[in-house]
């Protein structure tokens, strides 16, 4: 708005950052108005990414949409699947076997490890420190190795089924993954020595993107948002799923809510995870891998379509109509994702699709506090807020 | 020595001292842009290896070919201009940043009695020529026609001002101290004592320069001009092809000119403290120039070694750090030196 001062006219400048921006972690989109090196307003733009995930669910059976999760937040696409698949598996009321349930938490929790690595990698580079990035990617390329030898993809895993999990652990898995649990605490603490005591990322982070505990809730923020607020909230343990209940494990909380709170309590929840990962390992049951009930519900194995008749039908109609036995009515589902409280609403009409498929995804919410968190602070701090909120675009726009 | 030797083949006068200068430029000019050549592999390599990476391995073996080919490949680049673009000053910033950052060299004596310039005011020459580096980052900002270039040139604008003023305030402790402002005359006072270098007495002096020559040449941590999170890389961002690789060039010759003068001021320049030499004295028979670059490198690699540890500054904490510490330090350092130099 152009300001009247005798006759010289004061205007603010209006930039654009993104989507094609390298510190907008893929097509986010912000409008800036800067007065100097003061933001004065910011507009965040979200849809670049949009494929239309919520609406391609609607068409497809509750089987083959499961892939399309895989790409909302691919970064963490294994504890993606394993929401949508607990969110159908409730719908359906049938329950994954204990050893499935085991396997999920641990993949899921790599995935939080993983994710919370490239947000430190990154986070880390937009502030300027360049090397933490290469040491965070270090590690998080031993955590996909991982998963290849886990599920032979890297980072579009696809791993869960609705009723248990695709195939079975081995040993061999087991045990580089409890190699890496042993090696992965010190990696941290090498991060750590980089940046944890550093002023002048003290100075960049604190008291930067302050969130009060009240805003944190009111925003609807979740995850490590919420959690660096000092809100101890985590679906891990106020409503557990899979076998977060049979192992033991800390939420760390911050207390200002600035953007070194949630640094600190991501650093720590990478340490919680790799604690739970490595009891996942120790307690891992025996028995089968997927749920009885799962037969309606998964594909039969091909050998088995060519020899047999039940099978062969069984697989032509999960292709065609999908599984036919889904009740009418509602469910949401959520789970603790690495990035916050990522929900699966169904409304099914009795019909192999669902009727409605919604997601509530973390990025989204989280971008819509963007604007207050930038508006007064200085435009290297836009940078660091967009770094805090940890936001993935193809979960932001779906 | 050139000259001798133009002499007797019977070039004298007037004449023959030109073309001995001629040559010394040509030799200075063709050793100072293979350093900047290599200066980027060296960064490479360096930042690579501290990342526990290899840096660049593919042209040549060990990579010993990558600048030749950066350098092939920026001068057949396609030469882009934008539309909106002042192209007179568009055209003649790179030029400006390169000419003030080779005309620093011009009175740098790299070992004894090689300078192209002996003149008696060579650090007030320096301060005004990477002065004038700034304008044609300024000069690139503003005629780029891109809000991201100009606020690139605006940061540049206000960081170098204000780190200029700390950088000279630095050096007039060694100014107390050796009584003069020729550089060759600055080294030669420091052998009069026992340390053979300024930076024993003057440590206070040495740190503020050192902190405020990387704010001077815009590296990391205080790259905000170009900062490549923030302002995508602010006042070049515009340019492509060989006008880029001209501020690239005068970047790293800003970083040669610091650290020569570090190493000419604080550190001794080509000389080694006379303590080491009675311990060792064969090591006086290693011609000059060895240990000049010897600790010239030290300091370019100090330089990698920062960019590669620290995080970014914010623009006011970059310029409370400047105006509120560096400054009164090198205000405390002249007041003590100026008493110690008078009551001593």
């Amino acid at each position: 708005m152009p300001i009247q001062k005798g006759k010289l006219r004061k205007k603010e400048l209006t930039i654009n950052m993104g989507p094609q921006h390298p510190a907008t972690h893929g097509v986010l989109r912000l409008e800036l108005d800067i007065d100097g090196e003061t933001v004065v307003k910011c507009t965040p733009h979200v849809g670049y990414l949009h494929r239309g995930t919520e609406k391609l669910g609607e068409n497809r059976t509750y089987l083959s949409a499961l892939p399309l999760t895989d790409r909302l937040d691919y970064i963490s696409s294994m504890a993606n699947n394993v929401g949508y698949c607990l969110a159908v598996e409730r719908l359906f009321g049938i329950e994954a076997p204990e050893r499935a349930k085991f396997i999920r938490t641990m993949a899921s929790e790599m995935s939080r490890i993983s994710s919370h690595l490239l947000w430190l990698g990154t986070h880390a580079l937009d502030i300027g420190a360049m090397t933490v990035f290469l040491y965070a990617f270090k590690e998080r390329e031993w955590i996909l190795d991982l998963f290849e030898m886990l599920t032979g993809a890297r980072l579009t895993v696809t791993y869960p089924r609705i009723g248990g999990v695709k195939a079975d652990v081995s040993e061999e898995f087991l045990s580089s993954l409890y190699k890496f649990t042993d090696e992965f605490p010190k990696r941290i603490e090498e991060y750590e020595t980089l940046i944890d005591q550093n002023r002048i990322w003290l100075q960049r982070t604190k008291n930067i993107g302050i969130i009060s505990a009240e805003e944190a809730v009111n925003w609807g923020l979740t995850g490590p948002m919420l959690r660096g607020s000092g809100v101890d909230y985590d679906l891990r343990k106020y409503c557990p799923y899979d076998a977060y209940d049979q192992v033991e494990f800390d939420v760390p909380l911050g207390k200002c809510g600035d953007t070194y709170d949630r640094y600190r309590c991501r650093m720590e929840e990478m340490l919680q995870s790799n604690r739970i990962i490595r009891q996942c390992i120790e307690k891992l049951p025996q028995g089968p891998i997927m749920s009885p009930d799962a037969p309606k519900l998964t594909l039969p194995p091909k050998e088995r379509v060519q020899k047999d008749m039940e099978a062969m039908i069984q697989h032509f109609v999960l292709i065609t109509k999908g599984p036919i036995t889904a009740p009418d009515g509602e469910m949401y589902s959520a789970i603790e994702a690495p990035k916050g409280e990522l929900g699966f609403y169904f409304i099914s009409d009795g019909t192999g699709r669902p009727y409605r498929m919604r997601l509530r995804s973390p990025s989204f919410v989280h971008a819509s506090i963007l604007p207050k968190l930038c508006e007064g602070s200085l435009v290297a701090d836009v940078i660091a807020n967009i770094g805090t909120i940890d936001i993935v675009l193809g979960e932001c726009d779906r | 020595m050139i000259e001798s030797i133009i002499s007797s083949i019977g070039i004298g006068g007037f004449a023959g001292s030109m073309i001995a200068l001629l040559i010394k430029i040509a030799i200075v000019f063709g050793v100072v842009m293979l350093h900047v050549a290599y200066a980027t592999y060296f960064e490479r390599k360096v930042i690579g290896h501290i990342q526990m990476r290899l840096g660049p391995m593919t042209v040549g073996p060990h990579g010993i070919l990558q600048p030749v080919a950066d350098g092939i490949k920026s001068f057949f680049k396609e030469d882009v201009i934008p539309s909106g673009a002042d192209k007179a000053i568009f055209k003649l910033a790179p030029v400006v940043s390169v000419f003030a950052a080779l005309g620093c060299l011009a009175v740098v004596p790299f070992f004894d009695g090689f300078v192209l310039a002996n003149i008696n005011i060579g650090l007030l020459y320096i301060f005004a020529m990477s002065s004038l580096s700034a304008y044609g980052i300024v000069m690139a900002g503003w005629s780029s026609n891109s809000k991201y270039s100009f606020l690139g040139g605006l940061r540049s604008t206000a960081q170098v001002i204000s780190y200029e003023v700390a950088l000279g305030l630095s050096l007039v402790g060694v100014m107390i101290l050796s009584e003069s402002l020729n550089l060759t005359e600055i080294v030669n006072a420091q052998q009069k004592y026992w340390h053979g270098m300024f930076i024993i007495p003057q440590f206070l002096g040495a740190f503020v320069f050192m902190i405020a020559a990387f704010a001077e040449t815009n590296r990391a941590p205080f790259d905000l001009p170009e900062a490549e999170s923030e302002l995508v890389a602010g006042f070049f961002v515009e340019y492509s092809g060989m006008r880029f690789a001209l501020f690239y060039m005068a970047e790293y010759i800003g970083m040669l000119v610091m650290s020569s003068i570090s190493v000419l001021c604080f550190m001794g320049g080509w000389t080694l403290p006379p303590f080491i030499l009675e311990v060792f004295p064969s090591l006086a028979a290693v011609p000059g120039l060895v240990w000049f670059l010897f600790k010239i490198y030290f300091h370019v690699f100090v330089y990698y070694w920062i960019r590669s540890t620290l995080p970014r500054f914010r623009y006011d904490h970059l310029m409370s750090l400047g105006w509120k510490v560096l400054i009164p330090l090198a205000l405390i350092n002249i007041v003590i030196t100026a008493l110690v130099k008078y009551y001593c």
